[in-house]
């Protein structure tokens, strides 16, 4: 995925708004220590549900990142999206208002949007008629905002939009971003995926489709991929960002170049509403196409991101996609899911996946799949049961699915020219 | 009725939605002038006067309302004409 001028897609920044941390340091940290952020939910009254767990934001303070009226006028999967960026951003060094307006897009995904507001205002339309609707209700509920917010607090004049697949949003969001340099029509992008939708209504309708883990009593244990105990995913919340970059920028102004976004490739399951295609036809042609994109071969992807939901079809579907794409490979490389941990951060799944790609790949340590107590005997590939393992890693991949079908994979590689490279295929990526 | 309004009350209610210190809001100043209030603001702003002082406003009244001393004036005029919605949150 080289740019118009050769270099690769670089990443240079991240952000975090997550159940286990707000900062890489404490988010790294609670990833390879094991440490789980599912608990009781808090957020609202969740007695009446089968399910009152789940992996909430907490000490999550908006004013850090905005002033108040804008705090008051954005929906929670906004304030965590624009907190996110900016943490990124900085990470990155990069200012927006000091370049150019067209230099930075933003490419901020969400699966729901606002989802808490269109309850809120619904609630109130019902109680109380039309004319006591919040004028902030439609900004608050879109799924776009997040882009669009970001951009007016940090002036961000690039290309600006929200990718919308379900699970896989910020996942193709971040491609598509990649795409967005590479072509030439930004310098750096700010692409992540934000989500709040720890609601009565969601976690109430994926109930009702026994998608999401009842074990409330140790809520510490339900998320368990790639488990035969396992019993649903766990709904999570947060935001993730990656500032992503052109290269030969990157190197130009001396940043910190944490890993390169190598290869991207997106399909189609056209299969069912919910439910993966058994045999992963459409996740193989996506994780095959990606690793192609990279210029690498099977065999120089050594971690795998797993979308790994901690349900039983998902988790046999991925299987069985990465047993057909990577063959005997299959059983020398590691895959885990960090789902384990965090939960499901649905929208935002991909970006913190992708992001833990590069912090795995940057500091050779993959996280765990913990809860992996007794293993589906359909669940066979080594994934990394819980204990992190320190190895170095020069290619990971991470596997993003959604409902509908939608299938987006990532491939991320340790930057080449900085001496620490491994020879790897795609000599285009040389700076 | 009139001197059982607060303009202190209207302040903080004007402050709490704008996003500002109380002491900023005050009767000759312009609402989006002065006070950097959008139109968004100020539908949530006249959503909370209904409620809070009992009085509908008429849209042909908002558009000549853009002080905080035609607010002011209106709510000496009118409030509690209403009887309180159903519903309404005290403020």
């Amino acid at each position: 995925m080289g740019t118009v001028d050769g270099s690769p897609v670089v990443v240079t920044g991240l952000g975090f708004v997550t159940p286990i941390g707000h900062d890489t340091e404490t988010v790294w940290a609670n990833l390879i220590e094991g440490r789980s952020g599912v608990g009781p939910i808090t957020l609202f009254d969740a007695s009446e549900l089968p399910t009152r767990i789940a992996a909430e934001v907490r000490d999550f303070h908006p004013e850090r990142f905005m002033d108040r009226k804008s705090a008051r006028h954005l929906g929670r999967y906004c304030q965590f999206g624009l907190a996110a960026a900016r943490m990124a951003l900085d990470d990155a060094g990069v200012d927006p208002h000091q370049l150019d307006p067209d230099a930075v897009g933003v490419v901020l995904s969400s699966g729901a949007g606002g989802i808490e507001e269109i309850e809120r205002n619904q609630t109130t339309l019902l109680a109380r008629g039309p004319r006591r609707i919040s004028p902030f209700a439609v900004p608050m509920m879109i799924a776009d905002m997040a882009a669009g917010v970001i951009a007016m607090h940090v002036g961000a004049g690039g290309p600006n939009f929200a990718v919308v697949s379900a699970c896989a949003s910020s996942a193709h969001g971040i491609g598509e971003a990649a795409e967005v340099i590479r072509r030439g029509d930004a310098e750096v992008m700010v692409a992540g995926g934000a989500e709040a939708c720890i609601t009565p209504l969601m976690l109430g309708a994926f109930s009702q489709i026994q998608a999401v883990s009842t074990r409330n009593d140790a809520p510490e244990r339900a998320c368990r991929p790639f488990d035969a105990g396992r019993d649903g995913f766990v709904m999570g919340e947060g935001a993730v960002v990656l500032v992503l970059e052109d290269g030969l920028r990157a190197r130009r102004r001396g940043a910190r170049i944490l890993a390169e976004v190598a290869g991207y490739a997106a399909s189609a399951d056209m299969y069912h509403y919910t439910a993966p295609d058994p045999e992963g036809r459409g996740a193989t042609r996506a994780m095959r196409r990606a690793v192609a994109r990279a210029g690498l071969a099977p065999e120089q992807v050594d971690y795998i991101n797993a979308h790994g939901t901690s349900t039983r079809l998902g988790d046999i579907a991925e299987t069985t996609a990465i047993k057909a794409v990577f063959g005997d490979h299959a059983r020398r490389l590691a895959v885990s899911s960090t789902k384990s941990m965090v939960g499901h951060l649905l929208g935002a799944a991909g970006a913190f996946e992708a992001a833990v790609c590069v912090l795995a790949v940057d500091r050779g340590v993959l996280p765990p799949t913990i809860n992996l107590e007794q293993p589906d005997p359909d669940c066979d590939l080594d994934y990394v049961p819980n204990q992190a393992r320190v190895t170095p890693i020069a290619a990971a991949l991470s596997n993003s699915f959604g409902f509908g079908g939608h299938n987006a994979c990532l491939v991320v590689r340790r930057p080449a020219g900085n001496g620490t490279a491994p020879p790897l295929g795609d000599t285009r990526t040389t700076a | 009725m009139t001197d059982t309004l607060d303009f202190r009350e209207l302040q903080t209610l004007a402050a709490e939605i704008l996003g500002i210190e109380p002491e900023r809001v005050q009767l000759p100043l312009s609402f989006a002038r002065d006070l950097a209030a959008d139109s968004l603001d100020i539908v949530e702003l006249m959503m909370a006067v209904e409620d809070r002082y009992q009085v509908a406003l008429p849209e042909e009244d908002l558009q000549t309302m853009t002080s905080v001393g035609d607010l002011w004036q209106f709510l000496l005029a009118h409030h509690g004409e209403r009887p309180p919605a159903s519903g309404a949150e005290s403020a």
